[in-house]
């Protein structure tokens, strides 16, 4: 194996609606992240970018994406329908065939151009799911029930996620939720889809994050302390909710399992849980204990949540708490599907 | 069973709030006053029309300056339609042609009516119908079609590189 | 800024088990089939989970049975069966060993509660299609 590593990452700023194109929010970041990198262009030889038709509302989408990237002379590009996170799975495999040495690696999202929670419907089942359109609230506060009732969550540790992430967001300037909450106080709020409460859900966003990865041989000119990636790992669980058990996350175990999240201890955690009760069906399923691993440093996906930047988003800001020398050892996890279909799993190290 | 349902119609419809980004207001808002605005690249000086996104596909850079462009032209390439369609608004057969605006870099597709669809050739000068001034909206659609602007057909050079 | 609203009529082919499944439900029977492990999966698995062989043993099982875990829909989408607010559930039917996703009908959440039995509520106008399960409700009427 090649030892790649995160060099750079930046995000665009998060916004509740913004009244840019896709196009013209990727502009400014992929600029930025060149410059962070102190690279050109021409340095990088392969592009990789996650976003999704259906929620920018506009089929091929990604194409005209391309023209953010100053494509010519012509450039090796490719593009998930998924979460960023995915794009710098297939950038890494990229890099460790041999076929590329650096890379660059981005998600958009445009949360705002419509209902979210009905576009995802789409990722269901479309013969006997998505016809009762459902929506994907409503699935994850069925998740959400499955885990209290089974007693691997209760109501109180989410709010303590919350309270927790609302915190830490007060020290990030790109969120779009933060503030002092007390755990005893939200939970005297109502619920709006029981079981959850509105801040047991994420804060949607319109953002983009992007990183620039490459191998040893350029690493340290690009970065004083890169994010070194010692396992990866994604793994998909059965798109039929009633064939799992939604209390847990037996993908992301796996994931985690091949990663090699338990070899060693964990410094912090930066896990893609859009909704409170998955940080702690994440962490059981991973191996990973909360009251020794700083939790989502960032404030999370809950406080700021870009659809399709916001997975890639956590392999960025556990990047950065390498980078700062905040931490040795770091998990970066994102999830796309419904109830935690499906996960990939990274373990950074500093040394 | 011999009769089970082979196909579903599984309809899917979302409704979206539509934004045409701050890079493509000027060429809205010209086109609802009769102009024809595109912006041209800070950096290969390239003149868009539309300004596509607002950006400069080339060199991946937010377009600048707004350009004014035509409202004449050069036919670039065309083709004849022949087929109906669903939905279909025009008597066929009718042209669809590319056509490159003075002063833009860049085609853009409109119709070609008010001559025979055989008189039709690259290189054919040709210029915009507006629709009554009391129905612009800030669309293209402004302008009904081109039509044969009865100059002299532009040299091969002239749209050579746009083809 | 300006609304738009994308519309795809897509034409879907559902296969031999899915277009069994539907054709069953528009003569108001439910069945599933048996997977090599002897789990009777509704909806019908084309194929067993754990090994991938084609699954075409066919059991028939009830319209009613047990809610597993649910949700509450306070707003409804305008394509949802019950056009009021309603729980959503996964429910095992009797006779099956996995859930089916479906809409309960009940007056409040104060109503539902995970263990409960509900039944299917037909569609008045037969469809091959999900949706000619209109919804469930509590086995013993409203609750």
């Amino acid at each position: 194996m090649r030892d790649v590593a995160i060099v750079a990452y930046i995000e665009g700023q998060n916004t509740a609606a913004t009244s840019q194109t896709p196009v013209e929010m990727i502009v400014p970041v992929i600029h930025e992240i060149l410059k962070r990198a102190n690279v050109e262009r021409s340095d990088i030889d392969f592009w990789c970018h996650g976003s999704c038709d259906y929620m920018t509302g506009q089929p091929f989408s990604f194409v005209s994406a391309v023209d953010a990237l100053g494509a010519w002379p012509p450039i090796m590009e490719s593009h998930v329908e998924m979460d960023g996170a995915w794009a710098l799975y297939e950038a890494w495999v990229k890099i460790q065939t041999g076929e590329a040495e650096t890379a660059l690696v981005f998600g958009n999202g445009k949360s705002s151009a419509g209902d979210m929670n009905r576009a995802l419907t789409l990722q269901l089942d479309p013969y006997v799911v998505a016809p009762l359109w459902p929506g994907f609230r409503a699935l994850e506060a069925m998740g959400a029930r499955a885990a209290i009732e089974a007693g691997t969550v209760t109501e109180r540790q989410m709010a303590e996620v919350v309270s927790r992430s609302l915190r830490d967001a007060s020290d990030n300037p790109n969120v779009l939720a933060y503030g002092y909450r007390d755990p005893d106080e939200l939970l005297d709020e109502p619920m709006t889809a029981n079981p959850l409460r509105a801040h047991d859900c994420p804060a949607m966003a319109d953002g983009v994050s992007a990183m620039i990865m490459t191998t040893a041989d350029r690493a340290l000119e690009m970065c004083d302390r890169p994010a070194w990636i010692r396992g990866i790992d994604h793994r998909i669980d059965f798109q039929n909710l009633g064939l799992r058990d939604l209390g847990r996350s037996n993908s992301a175990a796996l994931a985690a399992f091949h990663a090699g999240v338990t070899k060693d201890k964990v410094d912090v955690a930066e896990l893609h849980a859009t909704h409170s009760h998955h940080e702690v069906i994440l962490a059981q399923s991973m191996g990973i204990d909360r009251s020794t691993t700083r939790m989502m440093p960032s404030g999370g996906a809950l406080v700021a949540n870009p659809l399709m930047a916001a997975g890639l988003a956590r392999f960025g800001q556990a990047a950065r708490q390498i980078f700062k020398g905040n931490a040795d050892r770091a998990v970066a996890h994102a999830a796309q599907g419904a109830c935690l279909q499906q996960n990939i799993v990274a373990v950074l190290e500093g040394n | 069973m011999a009769d089970d349902i082979l196909r579903i119609r599984t309809p899917i419809g979302i409704d979206y709030t539509w934004s045409s980004g701050p890079g493509s207001v000027g060429y809205m808002r010209g086109l609802e006053n009769g102009k024809l605005l595109g912006r041209r690249c800070p950096v290969c000086e390239l003149v868009y029309f539309p300004p596509r996104n607002g950006v400069c596909p080339r060199c991946g850079v937010l377009l600048a300056d707004e350009v004014e462009v035509g409202p004449r032209g050069t036919i670039t390439t065309f083709c004849v339609v022949n087929v109906p369609f669903l939905g279909q608004t025009i008597k066929i057969p009718y042209v669809a042609a590319t056509i490159l605006l003075d002063g833009a870099d860049i085609g853009m597709q409109h119709l070609i009516q008010e001559c025979e669809a055989a008189d039709v050739r690259m290189g054919m000068r040709v210029e915009p119908v507006w629709r009554d001034k009391s129905l612009w909206t800030p669309s293209l659609e402004n302008i009904m079609y081109y039509k044969p602007s009865d100059e002299p057909d532009a040299d091969f050079d002239v749209y050579a590189r746009h083809l | 800024m300006a609304p738009l609203r994308l519309f795809y009529p897509y034409d879907r082919t559902v296969g031999s088990t899915v277009g069994r499944f539907l054709t069953s439900l528009a003569n108001k029977k439910i069945e599933g089939t048996r997977g090599l492990d002897g789990i009777v999966h509704v909806p019908p698995a084309e194929f067993d989970p754990a090994t991938g062989a084609p699954l075409t043993e066919w059991v028939v099982v009830g319209n009613a049975g047990e809610v597993l875990t649910w949700s509450w829909q306070p707003e409804p989408f305008a394509d949802n069966t019950l056009q009021q607010p309603f729980a959503w559930a996964l429910i095992r039917l009797d006779g099956a060993d996995t859930p089916m996703l479906h809409a309960v009908r009940v007056g409040s959440e104060k109503d539902m509660a995970s263990g409960m039995r509900v039944r299917a509520v037909w569609a008045d106008e037969p469809t091959p299609s999900i949706t000619t399960i209109m919804c469930f409700e509590p086995e013993h009427g409203h609750g």
